[in-house]
């Protein structure tokens, strides 16, 4: 078996000890992932796994043999940038942009929730089949995401002008 | 990390085989045990990944549901029938946790976290839960997040999850299987009170496999839901948590009721109290307050925490207040 990475293949590591963060930054070069607390408890290690956004600080390799996982490496296209990746530039969505990648296939992750119909807790209605991206829907939505520098305003600017605007398409 | 073998298990008669042996350990998500073994409070010298293993929602004859182990929390919270027959279940997954955790993490694995007491993660504390019988460092410390019910003079920890608080209340039946074959536990006696041992923490036997866990026809629980209180508002364990359901008579009396708690014992506490109380009340905010009043007799305050008495019973009050409408 591999592991599907951006599009390549890769050995499991032998080790089943190390994580799919540090397969990723310090085996295989792709450090645009980042290491915050390394615990579950601030996002910035957001990976999309088969498309759905997991933590990858607690995500043995081993486990994702098999299946395929985009990074913030795999997100252009063509050396175009990925439309949220350009709407963050826009609208400020970070300062020091350590959290930024997680932030950003979060995002994505969260998007691809919405349109199969994924509540959250804040969805007045559990019935409804589409829920409504509110600024409370976006906030709730992304609060496994933690911006130290407090670029909250700018990076929910950049998800809502992607994907809010979809939403009503 | 100390090392350890990793395994797929194909079935669950091979992950029982290989959960026989001593020092192995069912993995599910492993957003709480992956990180505890690198804490070194687990050390596991095998996983056996049981993710492959019955993770499908299932009608039952009786017009209940059958939720496979496996089963990552967004898929229940998620589905049709949960989210339109059982409110307070996806409500109370959909408090819990991150997005990103709840794709991960199981329904079994959810069920079987352990404690986020800081003084159980804490090696240099004293911890019953990691050590029996070194004693306890949160029962003198900063207790602000602990128990206020069941606790013993050995152990104030609470369980975390959210999930399994709407799991009492909908009074759920787990599904297990073990080297002497299959048997069942009601939900509320899954997990115990942490008496003098806190280290053990459920009923299961050792190598016994979650299957499943089955929610019964509730049909009442349409008019249902969980609430959360808790210090920021997303992302945060719960300092208090009500999940609720109440059927109302045509006079407009209470006929049932169900009321569990979170954050406030080393189980998800059922109110069974409470709950007797409510029936054939007519709702108002003197009987839910009396109601709340049964729910938390007996209820003993650490130096911290004292407030989380009279928040359960406020949250108890506004939850069956917002479920019957009466203003509170």
């Amino acid at each position: 078996m591999a592991i599907t990475i951006n599009g390549t293949a890769y050995s499991p590591p032998q080790d089943a000890r190390v994580s799919l963060l540090d397969l990723l930054r310090e085996r295989l070069g792709l450090s645009g992932t980042k290491k915050g607390c390394d615990q579950g408890a601030c996002g910035a290690c957001t990976v999309l796994v088969d498309g759905e956004r997991i933590l990858s600080c607690l995500t043995l390799a081993v486990q994702v043999d098999g299946r395929a996982v985009t990074t913030i490496e795999g997100l252009s296209e063509d050396g175009a940038l990925h439309p949220l990746q350009q709407a963050f530039i826009v609208h400020d969505g970070f300062q020091c942009g350590y959290c930024t990648p997680g932030q950003i296939c979060s995002a994505i992750g969260m998007a691809a929730e919405v349109r199969r119909g994924v509540p959250s807790v804040v969805t007045a209605d559990l019935g409804a089949d589409a829920p409504v991206l509110s600024d409370d829907e976006l906030r709730e939505r992304m609060s496994g995401n933690l911006c130290r520098c407090g670029a909250y305003n700018g990076i929910i600017d950049a998800i809502r002008e992607t994907y809010a605007t979809e939403a009503a398409e | 990390m100390t090392p350890f073998t990793f395994a797929r298990a194909g079935d669950t008669a091979e992950a029982l085989r290989q959960g026989e042996r001593a020092g192995t350990k069912y993995l599910g998500g492993g957003t709480n045990l992956v990180d505890l073994m690198r804490e070194q409070i687990e050390a596991p010298t095998a996983l056996v990944d049981v993710t492959g293993l019955s993770s499908g929602i299932e009608e039952t004859g009786g017009g209940g549901l059958l939720i496979g182990a496996a089963t990552r929390n967004t898929a229940v919270a998620e589905h049709r029938l949960i989210r339109t027959r059982y409110p307070l279940l996806a409500r109370a997954i959909l408090a819990g946790a991150s997005g990103q955790i709840r794709n991960m993490a199981t329904v079994a694995g959810n069920m079987l976290q352990r404690t986020r007491c800081a003084y159980f993660y804490d090696e240099a504390a004293r911890c019953n839960k990691r050590a029996p019988g070194v004693g306890c460092d949160a029962i003198d410390g900063f207790n602000r997040m602990h128990a206020i019910l069941g606790a013993s003079p050995a152990c104030v920890a609470t369980h975390p999850s959210d999930m399994c608080v709407a799991l009492a209340a909908i009074g759920a039946t787990v599904h297990l299987q073990g080297a002497g074959g299959a048997r069942t536990l009601p939900f509320t006696d899954l997990h115990r009170l942490p008496e003098g041992r806190p280290d053990i923490e459920t009923l299961l036997e050792p190598g016994e496999l979650i299957t499943g866990v089955e929610l019964p026809a509730l049909p009442f629980a349409v008019r249902s839901t969980y609430r959360k209180v808790r210090d920021r508002s997303s992302y945060a364990f719960a300092l208090v948590s009500v999940a609720a359901a109440v059927d109302l008579a045509e006079d407009g009396t209470v006929r049932e009721a169900r009321l569990a708690l979170g954050g406030v014992a080393h189980k998800p506490w059922r109110a069974f109290r409470a709950e007797a109380a409510l029936i054939g009340a007519q709702p108002s905010e003197n009987a839910f307050r009396a109601a709340a009043e049964a729910a938390l007799e007996g209820a003993a305050p650490l130096a911290d925490n004292a407030f989380k008495i009279e928040l359960a019973k406020r949250t108890i009050t506004a939850v069956l207040a917002e479920l019957t409408g009466v203003s509170a």
